[in-house]
């Protein structure tokens, strides 16, 4: 028989106590936050009732901003401090903003005096970077769940596109430390809707994910197998979306009033929510009425119906269906295997991409889980596991990193170091060489896409390996070895194998927030929320304590069989110590007790791994060896 | 400290007899059963240590499964284990070889612009799938036998096979061009 467990004096012993967690669907036109409540993963609503959040943010003097549907009426009449569809920014310079020919519609600052060059938009309250404005957006849903839940967040998911590259990805894992929020993981859009879908049907073999929201497009193809969702291929366009139609329908529009191609920004946005209305109600009617008014006082009246709409609609639904074909191709699936096509985001709502989409994959499309909400529903239900509610949870999710990440070598040639559609998380090392005799250092350039010139592709980022001993040329050995973690983050180190010197980065967007910008920003806020900065710190280091804690706790009483009684003794000193610590207000104290414990139980969990793994091929060795 | 199975082959990895036949039934399954047990998601609340480690042993799970379920990855690693050089700059292959590469390029130049061009892609690819299919059994047997000079023929046949690999990636962007048009 086991013997029951005691907990110590003045600790609570709640091993399975159930942790708030959330999903959140940061988008480009709404957002969402959702949680599991009794078993039932279900989006939240704010105090009026909405669950829908517009991603909106109004800047103002000397007052808080605003965000979501009072940022949202301001659109129109205060354009220029009124920021929405951010999302189209993150992790971009201006140059690819501009590109989107989106920039007009904001005054953005130069980014003097400030390490890096991430565009910033000028408004009343100051410079705004995009990070800055999606973080507004994450407090608000954070404040919302945390106010419906009625307890603090403990840790949260957040989807971004599948085809997010790092800097986009990046930027959102910014955006949401700003807003004081624990990531528990990045989830792709299309793999969150999969899982809203998959646990409802339990239904195995092959789907597609069709995702094609306010600004992005997202297509996913996976396979099911009891509990584990496998991605086996992931394309799209990141700038690609709802708002494209609206700008094709609002040129329509203007072009049939005899409107000028001037426009201010307040005009330009008007009639773009007119598009945007007409679009919509197509959904359900066959025609509508359309008002345009004129720079003379007049008002155009018109009409646009369902077969206008297609025809302007149908080259950018197009521009959706050569993404589809490379998924497949990269999946290796040939159409007649696949089960269904899942529909996530608004822009599947019109009839005539359900059509075209239906058409294309030869089968049916799903529509039965409302499209605006299934991501982050399913992004929630992720959190619930990953936050421990669900130990016995099946459910698995293996994704993949959406584009090629390589670096750059002679010639501005670009060399793929990992290729798209790896699953994550995936570390490869490759071997590079010097150009030039007695060569001393090493520039590496990382970079990703799929083209072959440098210039093709996006830069990630710059480093450079410093102090290789003099060689002739081609003689260094230079292992440049790139990881992408389980959020399809980099990371990337260089060696030269000889000498042993080494550099390393963690790598930073040359269109983000450097990690000092985000430590300011960080300062500020807490300067005007009036918290101690000292007091948070000491605070998060105690929940770090309390984690490492609890880690080794439960890995002792599952395995303490794979310790000898000196190392048990040990580790339970190290504890001890860690424990004391953490009473204390002291931080850095609890930083070296946290350390200490993890250098003590390093061969532990080393040998806990090897055991995890041993038991689940232990029933195959025996038939195929024996 | 490392775990071991850091440092075990891939074959070990997956508990799979090492051979250049694999049952990709088994292979999957065990993958999954694999990622179950170390997959960072299974640590998210766990010690740095863990964590660390369950990334690493994650990663190479994934690569293992990689390079098993693809025939061209597994050969090279196969030769690889079996201590044969695969020097890459060495592209000296039989001449019938290669005449039959020039004519299968050949045909596919010819796709493009015919007025027939799906029809003549979709035998192209059926060709391509026969002598790739024969070169896969070829290379089977040579393993399975195993002795020094049958690795060396499976080395040459294992570069072969790089050829075609060639090919498909042409024949993709082809397709696409084709689609797109």
């Amino acid at each position: 028989m086991a013997l029951l467990q005691i907990s110590e004096p003045g600790q609570t012993a709640a091993p399975h106590q159930h942790k708030l967690a959330a999903g959140i669907d940061l988008g480009t036109t709404n957002s969402l936050v959702a949680t599991v409540r009794s078993g039932l993963a279900e989006t939240l609503p704010d105090e009026n009732g909405s669950h829908l959040l517009p991603s909106v943010v109004r800047y103002r003097l000397g007052l808080p901003p605003q965000v979501g549907e009072e940022a949202r009426a301001a659109l129109i009449e205060d354009p220029h401090n009124t920021i929405s569809s951010v999302k189209r920014f993150m992790g971009r310079g201006l140059a690819d903003i501009c590109k989107g020919c989106s920039c007009s519609e904001y005054d953005f600052a130069e980014s003097a005096g400030s390490d890096s060059s991430v565009p910033r938009i000028r408004t009343v309250a100051g410079d705004i970077s995009p990070v800055e404005a999606s973080a507004e957006i994450l407090k608000t849903l954070k404040a919302c769940a945390e106010k419906t839940l009625d307890g603090e967040l403990t840790g949260v998911v957040i989807t971004v596109p599948a085809y997010f590259d790092d800097a986009q990805r990046q930027a959102t894992k910014d955006a949401a430390q700003l807003a004081g929020l624990t990531v528990l993981r990045l989830l792709n859009e299309p793999t969150a809707a999969a899982v809203a879908y998959g646990l409802d049907r339990e239904s195995e073999g092959v789907h597609v994910v069709y995702d094609l929201g306010g600004g992005t497009f997202d297509i996913s193809i996976l396979r099911l197998n009891r509990g584990v969702f496998e991605v086996m291929s992931t394309a799209g366009n990141t700038a690609l979306g709802g708002d494209d139609f609206d700008r094709t329908i609002a040129q329509w529009l203007a072009g049939q009033a005899g409107l000028g191609a001037e426009m201010t920004v307040h005009k330009m946005r008007a009639l773009r929510a007119e598009a945007c209305r007409a679009k919509e109600a197509l959904s359900d009617v066959e025609s509508v009425s359309v008002a345009v008014p004129r720079d003379d006082g007049s008002v155009w009246q018109g009409e646009l119906d369902r077969e206008q709409l297609n025809a302007l609609i149908d080259p950018l639904i197009q521009k959706t269906l050569s993404p589809c074909r490379r998924a497949l191709r990269d999946a290796g699936i040939e159409l007649d295997e696949i089960e269904d096509v899942v529909m996530v985001g608004g822009s599947t709502r019109s009839p005539r991409v359900r059509e075209r989409v239906g058409e294309f994959f030869h089968c049916e499309v799903l529509v039965d889980i409302d499209p605006d909400k299934v991501v982050a529903v399913g992004a929630a239900i992720q959190a619930d596991v990953l936050v421990g509610n669900k130990p016995d949870d099946e459910m698995l999710l293996l994704d993949v990193i959406p584009l090629s990440l390589g670096i750059e070598t002679m010639g501005g040639l670009v060399e793929k170091v990992i290729p798209r559609n790896a699953t994550i998380p995936c570390a490869k090392a490759q071997d590079f060489t010097t150009f030039k005799d007695g060569q001393t250092a090493l520039a590496v350039h990382v970079v990703q896409g799929e083209r072959e010139l440098v210039s093709d592709c996006r830069s990630l980022a710059r480093f450079e390996l410093r102090g290789i001993p003099p060689m002739a040329a081609g003689a260094a050995r230079i292992r440049v070895t790139f990881q992408v973690d389980a959020d399809g983050l980099l990371s990337v180190t260089a060696r030269e194998q000889a000498s042993g010197v080494e550099s390393s980065v963690q790598v930073k967007p040359s269109y983000g927030l450097s990690d000092s910008e985000i430590e300011q920003m960080l300062r500020d806020s807490m300067a005007h929320a009036e918290e101690d900065v000292a007091a948070r710190n000491l605070r998060e280091m105690q929940v770090e304590a309390r984690r490492a804690i609890e880690a080794l706790e439960s890995a002792l009483a599952s395995d303490a069989a794979l310790l000898s009684a000196d190392e048990r003794t040990r580790l339970d000193a190290a504890l001890e110590d860690l424990r004391a610590k953490a009473e204390g207000s002291d931080h850095l104290s609890i930083k070296q007790a946290i350390e200490a414990l993890n250098i003590a139980s390093d061969g532990f969990a080393a040998r806990r791994m090897d055991a995890g793994i041993h038991a689940a091929m232990a029933g195959h060795k025996l038939e195929e060896f024996s | 400290m490392q775990a071991s199975d850091l440092t075990s082959n891939y074959f070990e990895l997956f508990a799979l007899p090492v051979s250049f036949s694999v049952d990709g039934a088994a292979l999957s399954e065990r993958y999954r059963e694999l990622q179950r047990v170390v997959h960072p998601d299974r640590f998210v609340n766990a010690s740095d240590a863990e964590r660390r480690l369950s990334m690493q042993l994650a990663a190479r799970v994934n690569e293992g499964f990689r390079i098993l379920k693809d025939p061209l990855a597994r050969a090279r690693y196969l030769l690889e284990l079996k201590g044969v050089a695969l020097d890459d700059t060495d592209t000296r292959l039989d001449g019938g070889f290669l005449m039959q590469q020039m004519e299968l390029r050949e045909r596919m130049d010819a796709v493009k612009g015919a007025a027939d061009a799906g029809q003549r892609l979709y035998e192209l690819r059926d060709a391509i799938c026969a002598l790739e299919s024969q070169l896969l059994d070829e290379l089977s047997s040579l393993f399975s036998d195993g002795s020094p000079p049958a690795l060396q023929r499976a080395r040459d046949a294992s570069r072969k096979l790089q050829f075609f690999h060639r090919l498909g990636e042409e024949m993709a962007q082809l397709e696409d061009e084709l689609a797109m048009s």
